[in-house]
């Protein structure tokens, strides 16, 4: 099994600051982590290797500090490591972004599954795995929620979660899923994963090593753009509604009536 | 403001952040309702083996990492700052586990150190007796020699880990005449014929961790399981606990860290009398002597611990004080955060009272602390005669 598994390095939620004159995210100061849910993804891509064998490669997109979160990824017990990283990639949209990611893909060789997170929380897009799945020309199965490895290793029967319920489909390899936090519970990195991973060579790869099209990354292959960013102002109003709780319930009723709530 | 710098090494530090990394995701989140329902950890147990920390003190040539006293407080600190039930389940499999390492024959270590350092198999150790506590030369247990067997008779008492171990590293009689040196060591296995376990104990704090009686009734074991030479037994059971009690220490020390977080995170937000109460002087100095007090404890568990790792040959002293202050400082620092933390403190919805409760084992188990200052004064009294 040659597995492979997305990561991509975001800005720490519990950390982030506004810049509300811009209306941007104030990154200095900022720790970087991997994405929750792609710890989901290596967690799903370690637990096929360990049942069917082979080896799993985490790729990352992002500047050479995204080595960090491959050596994270390697303490857990992936196999090898990728950054891609390069001036040009800078200002990618999600289409670059695919395209970026199938040109490294690509040239790691053939690949029976690859797991992404279902969106990372930054961009909140969810359209990098499945738009990766078509530059790479493979089945994609997103929101799995439940994963199980067919009889015989033959393909996997997953959970594609709905809004309002689920569907089970079956897929052989090779595939591509996006996961969901409720797929598993990532495992804790090891002693012997952190020492390994600290002396792991992980290469940079630059667009002319994945053999990009200069029109296709970064800005200029982004048709994504961003006019302009703002913070949404969260304004919430109080009103003590007075009497006993038969005429509060009256006045609250009538009130939401009015707002056209109900 | 700086904190100590105890100069670790980049591996020692790896050590540390993931046993914090594991306390604060797996252990804390969980450690009430354990406390609660007396439920054995199994869970996080799984988690510490993922992480290697089970082989932490085994050699590498079976799997472990080679670290010595030391690593293995530095991982014991972190775990105690979560749960010292979790911390004490972990840290009994490596006292049961220090026999094999240290007196086990290649084969006996061949066969037993993999699956313990890779966290397969739990490991106990069994030495308490109900009529031999602080005095253990006392044991009843006995082992007698048929053909190619041992056949051990008696109940062990309060056995960390009983029933949920699978390898036992058990101290029996073997020549009742020669006293102490008629004691021997030996492994038993979950499922040996004439070996069963006793009822679950209900403990006042420590309740995530497990404690049974082990009872021997003709229970046949083959030959080679004997542990180092016979008439051995306790010096192997005291040098094993030499060894571990400094371990006993570093879970004092984050114990009583985590007791000193809670207070001062209280005593900042809690206001009386128009300001926080750590803006009160009598608040202040308790912090200031908790604080003080866990700093020495921590100095004096890792000095102790490295100078054990680079060779020491007779340490059972310095074990004793590395054992001693800390647990001591402890009992003091928990007592005093359910203090700070006043009628809060006292409620199960906040952590300290379980603190508190767990704190005092460490001053009884693994040798009372009265025991310690035993060991410590005749240590005294043999230097001072020599001079």
């Amino acid at each position: 099994m040659d597995i492979v598994v997305c990561i991509k390095q975001v800005p720490d939620a519990a950390s982030v600051k506004w810049d509300h004159k811009t209306g941007t995210l104030i990154r200095d100061g900022v720790q970087s982590v991997i994405n929750p849910f792609d710890y989901n993804a290596i967690e799903a891509a370690l637990s096929l290797r360990d049942e069917l064998g082979g080896k799993v490669t985490a790729v990352t997109m992002g500047p050479p500090q995204a080595q960090d979160a491959i050596r994270e990824a390697m303490s857990m017990g992936v196999d090898h490591g990728v950054v891609i990283s390069d001036r040009a990639f800078a200002g990618a949209d999600t289409l670059a972004t695919t395209y970026t990611l199938s040109r490294a893909i690509r040239k790691l060789g053939s690949v029976d599954a690859v797991f992404c997170g279902k969106q990372a929380i930054d961009g909140d897009t969810a359209q990098v795995g499945p738009g990766l799945a078509v530059r790479l020309g493979l089945p994609c199965v997103t929101c799995v929620g439940e994963m199980e490895i067919m009889e015989g290793g033959a393909g996997l029967r997953v959970k594609r979660m709905c809004e309002q319920g689920y569907d089970v489909v079956e897929v052989g390899f090779p595939v591509l899923l996006t996961v969901l936090a409720s797929l598993n519970t990532p495992r804790v990195p090891s002693l012997k994963g952190k020492m390994r991973a600290r002396k792991a060579d992980i290469p940079l790869w630059s667009a002319e090593d994945i053999g990009a099209q200069k029109d296709k990354i970064g800005l200029a292959g982004s048709p994504t753009k961003v006019f302009s960013t703002h913070i949404p102002k969260f304004e919430a109003r109080r009103e003590m509604l007075p009497g006993t709780a038969e005429e509060q319930v009256d006045a609250l009723v009538d009130k939401l009536k009015e707002a056209g709530i109900i | 403001m700086s904190n100590v710098n105890y100069f670790l090494t980049e591996e020692q530090q790896m050590i540390v952040d993931l046993a914090r990394q594991i306390t604060r995701d797996k252990i804390i989140p969980v450690r009430a309702r354990l406390d609660e329902t007396e439920e054995f950890p199994w869970d996080i147990m799984k988690d510490l083996a993922q992480a290697d920390l089970f082989g932490l003190y085994i050699p590498e040539e079976y799997g472990g990492l080679g670290g010595g006293c030391f690593e293995n407080c530095l991982a014991v600190e972190q775990m105690a700052y979560g749960c010292i039930a979790i911390t004490t389940t972990f840290a009994a499999s490596a006292l049961g586990g220090y026999p094999i390492c240290l007196y086990g024959t290649d084969e006996q270590k061949a066969k037993y150190l993999p699956d313990i350092a890779a966290g397969k198999r739990l490991v106990a150790f069994g030495l308490t007796e109900a009529g031999a506590g602080s005095d253990a030369a006392a044991i009843k247990t006995t082992a007698v020699e048929d053909g190619d067997y041992w056949v051990l008779n008696g109940t062990k008492q309060w056995i960390t880990s009983g029933g949920e171990a699978e390898i036992y590293t058990i101290i029996a009689m073997t020549d009742k005449a020669k006293g102490a040196r008629g004691a021997s060591a030996f492994i038993v296995e979950k499922g040996d014929e004439g070996f069963n376990f006793g009822k679950k104990e209900r403990k006042m704090g420590l309740r995530a961790s497990s404690t049974r009686e082990l009872v021997f009734s003709d229970c046949r074991i083959p030959k080679d399981r004997l542990l180092g030479k016979r008439g051995q037994g306790f010096i192997i059971a005291m040098r094993t606990l030499d060894l571990a009690r400094p371990g006993i220490g570093a879970i004092a020390v984050g114990l009583s860290q985590a007791a000193l977080d809670e207070s001062v995170v209280y005593a900042r937000q809690r206001v009386q009398f128009g300001q926080p109460i750590i803006s009160f002087q009598a608040i202040q100095h308790m912090l200031a002597d908790m604080a003080t007090y866990i700093e020495a404890s921590r100095a004096l568990v890792y000095a102790v611990a490295r100078t054990i790792d680079a060779g020491a040959k007779n340490f059972s002293k310095l074990s004793a004080m590395a054992k001693l202050f800390p647990t001591d400082v402890a009992m003091k620092v928990t007592t005093d955060a359910v203090q700070i933390l006043g009628g809060y403190g006292y409620m199960k919805d906040y952590p300290v009272e379980k603190m508190m409760r767990d704190a005092k084992i460490l001053q009884i188990y693994e040798g009372t602390n009265q025991i310690q200052k035993n060991v410590i004064g005749q240590a005294l009294n043999k230097e001072y005669a020599r001079k």
